[in-house]
């Protein structure tokens, strides 16, 4: 293995950014509990503030609109379970408007949480995608109904990075009376985000995907939306999630929001272009390739692409091997062998859905990175297609 | 560098052995096709047979899988060459994981099809060459007769995870009506554990109470 090893699954985590780390260092020993009065809570309580407000500015909205949570994963998790309440509960609950609308191209924390209501009884609802991922826009308005409380699409999908046009989603929900909620937690820090222009009533975030932590999110809540606790029992965070802050955490999350604020335009042009590269590699080195993702609304970073005949977690750990890591839509690894539902949910072919290899970019990778990448690739895809019952090579 | 395989399986998914070039250019005397490249793997074995002595003189594949795949047909491949063919057919998938070191258990499955593979060659070989009675069929058999459930749907459970009689159920449906065919697939399912995952795991099964 030639060099250092090679990071290239930055939609899975990201590493910390350098003054994320130098700012979480300096606060290890800020221990005091920021729900005191006295001056060591009130240290942790000022911080966490300041990280709140740069979160705010980094989506265009008011501090007091943001709670810190756990993860994305629970910030998906709290909002529809808002939705879940029994109709003569809380404020929190909108009488006779509890069903959910969602995609089924979601992260499992949203499709499994709506599974799991469905079961207890709450009307769900999984709007279709084309082959590139986007929300088919006339299947969702057919979806919503007089019922719908809430509509749930993610911004930008973490496997195929295809970007929804959620501000045309959350237009046409609200024209029908109902909530919109998107999972924007693969979209904010790539690409801009401003919850106003969008009108999102509630939007994800995680630290750890754009170089701060991990175990830490955020959640936005529209002024004046309706909202339940899905933790109860502590008035922390406006008595919207109990439990003591993770103060090192949220000061990690505000730092990483903050140096998107400052690098994400041109990182991100820089990380198109890398991507263009590779694509071009690709294009020109290895027959029979499918693009995944959308060819235009896509994250700047994330390509999914699938070599027909070379099964891809064989493609992944070849690579692997050579120091480079990427990840797969094949899931052969977990005991099922049912390949991932995102790609089957766009039409493709079952085979090719094994077949997929997600490529996703990152501040820390460089020109050499893709040089290294495109050394080795085409050989490996080549060897493994020689030994493939799945592939012949086309007759020139 | 840390790799979740051992350096035997390594060494075999980046080198395989006995691959299998160009059919149309090799004479075989078996061949077996297994798997489905829909359900994320397929296998093909072909097998030459010294027809005097009954013994496997060569032995090539190809396969559309993962890395436990490959490895474990590659080094099937080696362990049959020269071997008889009743032999042959009696090599079980935990043989297979024994000379490759360790797999890790969740990738015990995908390691199944090359020995499948074998004995569908093996059969294909006693077919053409007049000797029927010497093919064994891996018929299925209904264990649950209530849901309609095999013992080869039992074995494949397994191979998912299914390691308890709940687990059994909620995979395959299995005595969820009557419930008679709860001590023959209890029985079953410890036979298959024991086949796939050694005789460690099938004793490690805590007992329950499904009444």
């Amino acid at each position: 293995m030639a060099g250092r090893n090679i990071y290239m699954d930055n939609n899975a985590t990201t590493p910390l950014h350098p003054d994320v780390r130098e700012a979480m260092s300096e606060v290890l020993d800020i221990y005091g509990n920021p729900s005191s009065l006295h001056w060591f809570g009130r240290k942790a309580k000022n911080m966490i503030e300041t990280s709140r407000a740069r979160v705010a500015d980094l989506i265009g909205a008011s501090p007091d609109e943001l709670i810190f949570v756990g993860s994305g994963s629970e910030a998906n998790n709290t909002v529809l379970s808002i939705f879940a309440c029994h109709p003569k509960g809380c404020d929190g609950c909108r009488q006779g408007r509890n069903g959910i609308v969602t995609t089924s191209i979601e992260h499992p924390c949203v499709i499994e949480t709506s599974k799991c209501l469905e079961i207890k009884g709450t009307p769900v609802k999984y709007v279709k995608v084309d082959r590139y991922g986007k929300v088919d826009m006339e299947d969702l308005e057919n979806s919503i109904d007089d019922g719908t409380g809430l509509v749930s699409v993610m911004m930008a999908n973490n496997e195929l990075g295809t970007i929804q046009d959620v501000k045309a989603i959350a237009r046409m929900v609200h024209e029908k009376g109902a909530l919109f909620h998107t999972d924007a937690v693969q979209a904010v820090g790539k690409i801009p985000v401003d919850v106003r222009d969008i009108d999102a009533d509630f939007l994800t975030m995680s630290g750890h995907k754009v170089y701060g932590p991990k175990g830490i999110g955020a959640l936005y809540v529209k002024k004046g939306v309706p909202f339940c606790p899905m933790i109860r029992g502590g008035h922390q965070e406006m008595g919207r999630r109990a439990g003591t802050e993770n103060t090192i955490g949220i000061v990690g999350m505000g730092k990483a929001f903050e140096m998107r604020f400052i690098e994400m335009e041109s990182e991100e042009k820089r990380l198109m272009e890398l991507k263009t590269n590779i694509i071009r590699g690709i294009e020109r080195d290895i027959p029979d390739v499918t693009f995944n993702g959308h060819p235009e609304d896509c994250l700047p970073g994330t390509l999914n692409v699938s070599f027909g005949g070379a099964e891809g977690e064989s493609v992944l750990l070849a690579l692997d091997l050579e120091g480079i890591s990427v990840s797969t839509g094949s899931a052969c690894a977990s005991g099922s062998l049912d390949p991932s539902h995102v790609l089957l949910a766009t039409g493709l072919d079952i085979a090719l859905a094994h077949d997929s290899i997600r490529i996703s970019l990152g501040r820390e990778n460089t020109e050499q990175d893709v040089e290294r990448l495109m050394e080795v690739l085409p050989g490996i895809v080549d060897r493994i297609r020689s030994i493939s019952t799945a592939y012949e090579k086309k007759a020139l | 560098m840390d790799w979740a395989y051992t350096d035997k399986v390594k060494d075999h998914f980046m080198n395989p052995r006995n691959i299998l070039e160009d059919e149309s250019a090799y004479e075989y005397d078996g061949k077996g096709l297994v798997g489905n490249i829909k359900c994320g793997d397929q296998m093909m074995m072909l097998i030459k047979v010294d027809p005097s002595t009954g013994v496997i003189t060569d032995c090539k594949w190809k396969t559309y899988g993962c890395a436990s795949a490959i490895a474990s047909t590659s080094i099937l491949s080696e362990m049959v060459i020269g071997m008889k063919l009743e032999d042959a057919y009696r090599i079980s998938p935990s043989e297979i994981t024994d000379k490759l070191g360790e797999l890790p258990e969740h990738k015990i499955h995908c390691s199944v099809l090359g020995d499948k593979a074998l004995r569908e060659a093996i059969n294909d070989y006693y077919r053409k060459n007049g000797k029927e009675d010497l093919v064994r069929e891996e018929k299925a058999r209904v264990v649950c007769q209530c849901m309609s459930v095999t013992d080869l749907e039992i074995e494949q459970a397994v191979l998912e995870g299914a390691r308890t009689y709940l687990e059994l159920q909620e995979h395959t449906k299995l005595g969820t009506v009557c419930g008679q065919c709860g001590e023959e697939a209890r029985k079953l399912l410890g036979e298959y554990i024991t086949r796939h995952f050694g005789r460690e795991a099938a004793d490690s099964i805590p007992g329950e109470d499904n009444s």
